[in-house]
C-alpha cells in the first residue's frame, strides 16, 4: 500500500474547479480546431478533384462523338474492278468524285480542292478497309459513312466561330452584277446598319493601331535628329580632312533616314485619319475584308457574302448559287454574322457553306466516334484513336502483373514467415524499401541497359515494358504483402502449427487468404502506378508512333500515358480534345481496375 | 519370446513409464532464463496440471512439449523431453508429426476463420486420415459430440466458427484438437476468456477426456486444477517448486512457497 501524498484541494474539486473547467473547454477547442482542419483539407481535395475532372470531361467528351458524311459513293463494279483488285481501286477518286458530286456547281482547280478537303483524307482507306471487308457492297446502291475532315467537325461543334442569325420578313432586292457571280443586295430599310458599325469599329481600332506604329516612328525620328546635332557640332569642331570627310558621310546618312522616317510617319497618319474620316462617315459604304465579321445572306436558295456594304445595300460574291437572281424576295430571308473573322480561322466562310447546306441535307450527321476506339495512332487527329494504345497498355500490364505479382508475394511471404532474422535478411529489407522510391525513370535506363542493350530483346515491344513496369512494381507488392502478411495474427499460425500443420501448410492454407486482400489492394496500387507510368517505357522506346493495333507481347506498340504525352504535343485543336478523351480512358482504365479489385477484395474477404 | 508375451511386456512398460517426461530442461529467450532444471513427468491417462504465479514459466513449459516454442527465433530449449521414451528434441524428429500426436489447445479461442465443419476436418484432412468423405463426416461428428457441442451446432455446420460464442469457441478448439487423435492433450488456460458456466462445461468435458488422453492443463485457478487434476505442479519463478497428487498439494503442501501461493498470499 502506498500513501497518497496530502491533497492540495479536496478531491471533490479536481474535477470541478475553474482551471479543471478551462482545461476541459481547452480540449475541446483543440478537437473542433482539428475536424475543422481536417474538413477544409478534404474540401480542398475534393474541389481540385472536382475540377481536374471537369476540365478534362469538359475538352475530352466532343472527341467522342464525330461527324460522318454519308455520300453516293460509286461504287459499281467497273469503278473498282474485279474482286482482286478492289485493294488497289481508285478509292482518292471515288471520293473526290462523291464530294464533287453535291455541288456540281463548283468549278475551278481550287474551288474544287476546297471542297475535296471537307471530306477526312483518311476517308479513302476507310472505304477500302469497308470493302475489302464486305466485297458484297460491291455495286451495290447506297449511302457509305465516311468522317469529315478535322476542321468540318470542329465547325460543327461549333469550336471555329460562334455565329448570330437575323431573320427579316421585310423585302429585298437581288441583283446580278458582272459575271453573275456578283451580286448587289438592297433593302428598303437601313438592316445592315449594325454590321456597317462593325467594320467601323475595326476601321478606328486599325487607325489606333496605325496611330501606335506612327508613335513608335515618332520616337526613332527624334534620336535621329538628335544624332544629327551631334554630327554636326562635332563637324564644326572637327580638325583633320579624314575626320570630316567620315562625319559628313554619315550626317548624310542620318539625313536620308530623317526623311524616310518623316515620310512614313506621314503616311501612317494619313492612313490613320483617313480610316477615322471613313469610320465617321454617315453615308459612305466600305468595303469588308477578311478582318471583319463575315456577314451572310441566305436569300433565294442561295448564300451571298459581302464584299462591301452599306447601310441598307451589300455587294457580295454567291457562295451557293441563287435561284432566280433579278427577283424581289419578299419575306424568309435571313442574315447571318460570323464573330470570327474568316483570317483568324483554319475554315473558310465557303467551306462553312458546303458543310452547312451537307448537314441541311441530311448528309451530314454526329455520330459516336468508333474510330476513336478502334484505331491506332495516326497524323490526322479523325482517324486517330486510343485502341491501339489501350491494348498495348494492355497487354504491357498482363507481362507485369505476371511477373511482379507471384514473384512479389512469393518474396513477402519467404521474407515474412520463413527467412531467419540475421543481418542479411535485414539488409534485404532494406533494400527493397529504398528500392520503392528509386525514380520511375532509373528503371527505364535499366530496361534499355539491360533487356535492349544485353539481351537484346525486341524495342518498342509490350513484354520488355512489362518487364521494366514489373521490376519496377515488385517492391511495392512485397511490401504491401509483407505488411498484410505480418497482419494476420499470431493465434492463427499457433492454431495450425498446433495441430500439425507444416509451415507452408500454415501460411498457404490460413495466413494467405487472410492476407490476400490487402495483398491485392498493394497489387491494385503498384498495377495503377505502373498503368499512368511514361519515363521508363520512354526509354526503351514505346513512344514511338505505331499505326497498327498490336497483336501479341513482341508487335511494337505505345501505352495510353504515352499516347496522351505525345497527342499532348500535337498543335492541331482536334488533337487537344483527343488528349482529353484519352485521359478520359486511362481513368476509365483505372477505375475498372480499381472495381475489380473491390470485387475480389469483397469476395475473398467474404470467405471468412 | 512369443507375442502374447511381448505383448504383455509391452503393456507393463507402457503402464510404468510416463506418458511424457522432462529432465534439466532449461528455456532461455535470448540472454533471459526462463525455465530452470524441470523435472516433471506427465502421468499416462491423467490430467496434470501446473500452476503458478503470472510468469512464472509454466506456459513456456506446456510450449516445449510439443515444440511451439520452435516458431519464436530467440527461444533455445535444453534438456532431455520424451514422449513414450523418444527424445522430442531429437533432430531425427518430426515436429509436424510431433504436433499431430500432442495436441494443443490455446488460452484465447482460435478458431480458423471458416466454417465449423472446416475448422474440424482440417486436422484429419491434413493427415490423411480418412478416406472418404463419408468417413470424414463421421470423425467431425464425433469429435463435435465429444467436445460437447454438437447439439449446438449440428444444424449449422457451414457457418463461420468466429460466429461462435467464446465458450463455444474453446470448445470447437478443443474438437479441432482431438479430430486429430492425439495422445497428449496441451491447453494452456482454456478457461481465462471463459465465463463460469462455459467453465464449468469445459472442465466436465476435460474429465471425460482423461479417459482416451493424457492431458496438461496451465490453469491460474486453484479450484479449476483441483477439480479437473489428479497431479499438479506449482511453478515459481521458472523453477518447479513442488509436483504431486493434486490432493496431496492442495491438502498438504511439503513446501513454504506453496503453501503460500494456495491460500493467495503470493501470486
Amino acid at each position: 500500500m502506498t500513501e497518497i501524498a496530502a491533497d492540495p484541494m479536496p478531491q471533490s474539486a479536481i474535477h470541478t474547479s475553474e482551471s479543471a473547467r478551462a482545461r476541459l473547454a481547452a480540449r475541446y477547442r483543440t478537437e473542433r480546431v482539428f475536424r475543422f482542419l481536417g474538413q477544409a483539407a478534404i474540401g480542398v481535395s475534393v474541389a481540385f478533384l472536382a475540377l481536374l475532372l471537369t476540365t478534362v470531361v469538359i475538352q475530352g467528351v466532343p472527341a467522342f462523338t464525330y461527324n460522318f458524311a454519308s455520300l453516293d459513293f460509286d461504287l459499281s463494279s467497273e469503278r473498282l474492278g474485279g474482286p482482286d483488285e478492289i485493294s488497289k481501286a481508285d478509292f482518292d477518286g471515288i471520293v473526290r468524285d462523291a464530294i464533287r458530286g453535291e455541288f456540281p456547281q463548283v468549278t475551278g482547280r481550287t474551288p474544287r480542292r476546297l471542297l475535296g478537303g471537307l471530306i477526312s483524307s483518311g476517308a479513302p482507306v476507310l472505304l477500302r478497309e469497308r470493302l475489302v471487308g464486305d466485297p458484297s457492297l460491291v455495286g451495290s446502291s447506297g449511302r457509305v459513312s465516311v468522317p469529315v475532315s478535322d476542321f468540318a467537325d470542329l465547325y460543327l461543334k461549333g469550336q471555329i466561330t460562334g455565329s448570330e442569325y437575323r431573320d427579316f420578313t421585310s423585302p429585298i432586292v437581288l441583283e446580278a452584277s458582272g459575271d453573275g457571280s456578283t451580286y448587289t443586295v438592297t433593302a428598303d430599310q437601313a438592316v445592315f446598319g449594325d454590321v456597317l458599325e462593325l467594320v467601323k469599329q475595326r476601321l478606328l481600332a486599325d487607325a489606333a493601331a496605325l496611330r501606335q506604329r506612327a508613335e513608335g516612328q515618332a520616337r526613332s525620328q527624334a534620336r535621329i535628329q538628335s544624332d544629327i546635332v551631334g554630327f554636326e557640332s562635332r563637324l564644326s569642331a572637327a580638325e583633320d580632312a579624314a575626320e570630316s570627310a567620315g562625319l559628313t558621310a554619315r550626317l548624310e546618312q542620318a539625313r536620308a533616314n530623317l526623311d524616310s522616317v518623316t515620310a512614313e510617319i506621314a503616311r501612317l497618319e494619313a492612313d490613320a485619319a483617313d480610316r477615322e474620316a471613313r469610320a465617321g462617315s454617315a453615308v459612305s459604304g466600305e468595303p469588308m475584308t477578311d478582318e471583319d465579321p463575315s456577314l451572310l445572306i441566305y436569300a433565294a436558295d442561295g448564300v451571298i457574302r459581302a464584299t462591301h456594304i452599306t447601310a441598307t445595300t451589300v455587294e457580295g460574291e454567291a457562295m451557293l448559287p441563287v435561284a432566280d437572281p433579278g427577283s424581289l424576295v419578299g419575306n424568309g430571308w435571313r442574315l447571318r454574322i460570323l464573330d470570327v473573322p474568316e483570317s483568324n480561322r483554319k475554315f473558310s466562310d465557303q467551306e462553312i457553306v458546303w458543310t452547312d447546306t451537307l448537314v441541311d441535307r441530311g448528309e451530314v450527321a454526329s455520330a459516336f466516334n468508333w474510330i476513336f476506339f478502334s484505331k491506332g495512332a495516326s497524323r490526322e487527329p479523325e482517324m486517330a484513336g486510343v485502341w491501339g494504345a489501350v491494348v498495348g497498355s494492355t497487354l504491357t500490364l498482363v507481362v507485369t502483373l505476371a511477373l511482379s505479382f507471384p514473384l512479389g508475394v512469393a518474396a513477402a511471404i519467404y521474407l515474412q514467415e520463413f527467412a531467419p532474422k540475421n543481418r542479411i535478411t535485414t539488409l534485404i529489407e532494406v533494400n527493397i524499401n529504398n528500392l520503392a522510391a528509386v525514380p520511375s525513370i532509373v528503371f527505364g535506363l535499366l530496361g534499355l541497359a539491360v533487356f535492349l542493350n544485353f539481351f537484346e530483346f525486341d524495342r518498342s515491344a509490350p513484354y520488355v515494358g512489362g518487364m521494366v513496369l514489373g521490376l519496377m512494381t515488385l517492391p511495392t507488392i512485397i511490401i504491401a504483402s509483407r505488411v498484410s502478411l505480418g497482419a494476420v495474427p499470431p493465434s492463427i499460425r499457433e492454431a495450425a502449427l498446433g495441430i500439425g500443420a507444416s509451415r507452408l501448410q500454415t501460411v498457404v492454407h490460413h495466413v494467405l487468404p487472410l492476407a490476400l486482400p490487402g495483398i491485392l489492394t498493394g497489387t491494385i496500387i503498384g498495377m495503377a502506378r505502373a498503368l499512368g507510368e511514361t519515363a521508363p517505357l520512354l526509354m526503351i522506346g514505346m513512344v514511338a508512333f505505331i499505326v497498327d493495333i498490336p497483336g501479341s507481347f513482341s508487335d511494337p506498340a505505345t501505352v495510353l500515358p504515352v499516347q496522351i504525352f505525345m497527342w499532348a504535343d500535337f498543335p492541331e485543336a482536334a488533337f487537344q480534345h483527343r488528349t482529353s478523351a484519352a485521359i478520359i480512358v486511362l481513368l476509365g482504365f483505372l477505375i475498372v481496375m480499381n472495381a475489380l479489385a473491390v470485387i475480389m477484395r469483397w469476395r475473398f474477404e467474404r470467405r471468412w | 519370446m512369443s507375442v502374447a508375451v511381448e505383448m504383455a511386456q509391452t503393456a507393463a512398460d507402457v503402464a510404468d513409464v510416463p506418458k511424457m517426461r522432462g529432465r534439466d530442461v532449461n528455456v532461455f529467450y535470448g540472454d533471459k532464463q526462463a525455465l530452470f532444471d524441470i523435472d516433471l513427468d506427465i502421468e499416462r491417462n491423467r490430467v496434470t496440471s501446473l500452476i503458478g504465479p503470472s510468469g512464472c514459466g509454466k506456459s513456456t513449459f506446456i510450449r516445449c512439449l510439443n515444440r511451439m516454442n520452435d516458431t519464436i527465433d530467440i527461444c533455445r530449449v535444453t534438456g532431455d523431453i520424451r514422449l513414450d521414451e523418444q527424445d522430442i528434441y531429437d533432430p531425427g524428429i518430426d515436429v509436424v508429426e510431433l504436433r499431430a500426436r500432442v495436441g494443443m489447445v490455446f488460452q484465447k479461442p482460435n478458431p480458423f476463420p471458416k466454417s465449423i465443419y472446416e475448422n474440424v476436418a482440417y486436422g484429419p484432412r491434413i493427415h490423411g486420415m480418412t478416406r472418404s468423405k463419408a468417413e470424414l463426416d463421421e470423425l467431425v461428428t464425433s469429435s463435435l459430440r465429444r467436445a460437447g457441442l454438437w447439439d449446438e451446432v449440428h444444424d449449422r455446420l457451414d457457418q463461420p466458427g468466429t460466429g461462435l460464442s467464446g465458450g463455444q469457441q474453446q470448445r470447437l478448439c478443443i474438437a479441432r484438437a482431438i479430430a486429430t487423435s492425439p495422445e497428449v492433450l496441451l491447453m494452456d488456460e482454456p478457461c481465462s476468456a471463459l465465463d463460469p458456466i462455459a467453465t464449468a462445461t469445459i472442465e466436465e468435458l476435460i474429465d471425460e477426456l482423461r479417459e482416451n488422453f493424457t492431458i496438461v492443463i496451465v490453469t491460474h485457478s486453484m479450484q479449476q486444477a483441483a477439480r479437473v487434476s489428479q497431479k499438479t505442479a506449482f511453478f515459481h519463478l521458472g523453477r518447479l517448486i513442488e509436483e504431486g497428487p493434486t490432493e496431496r498439494i492442495f491438502t498438504n503442501p511439503q513446501n513454504e512457497k506453496t503453501q503460500d501461493y494456495i491460500t493467495g498470499r503470493i501470486g
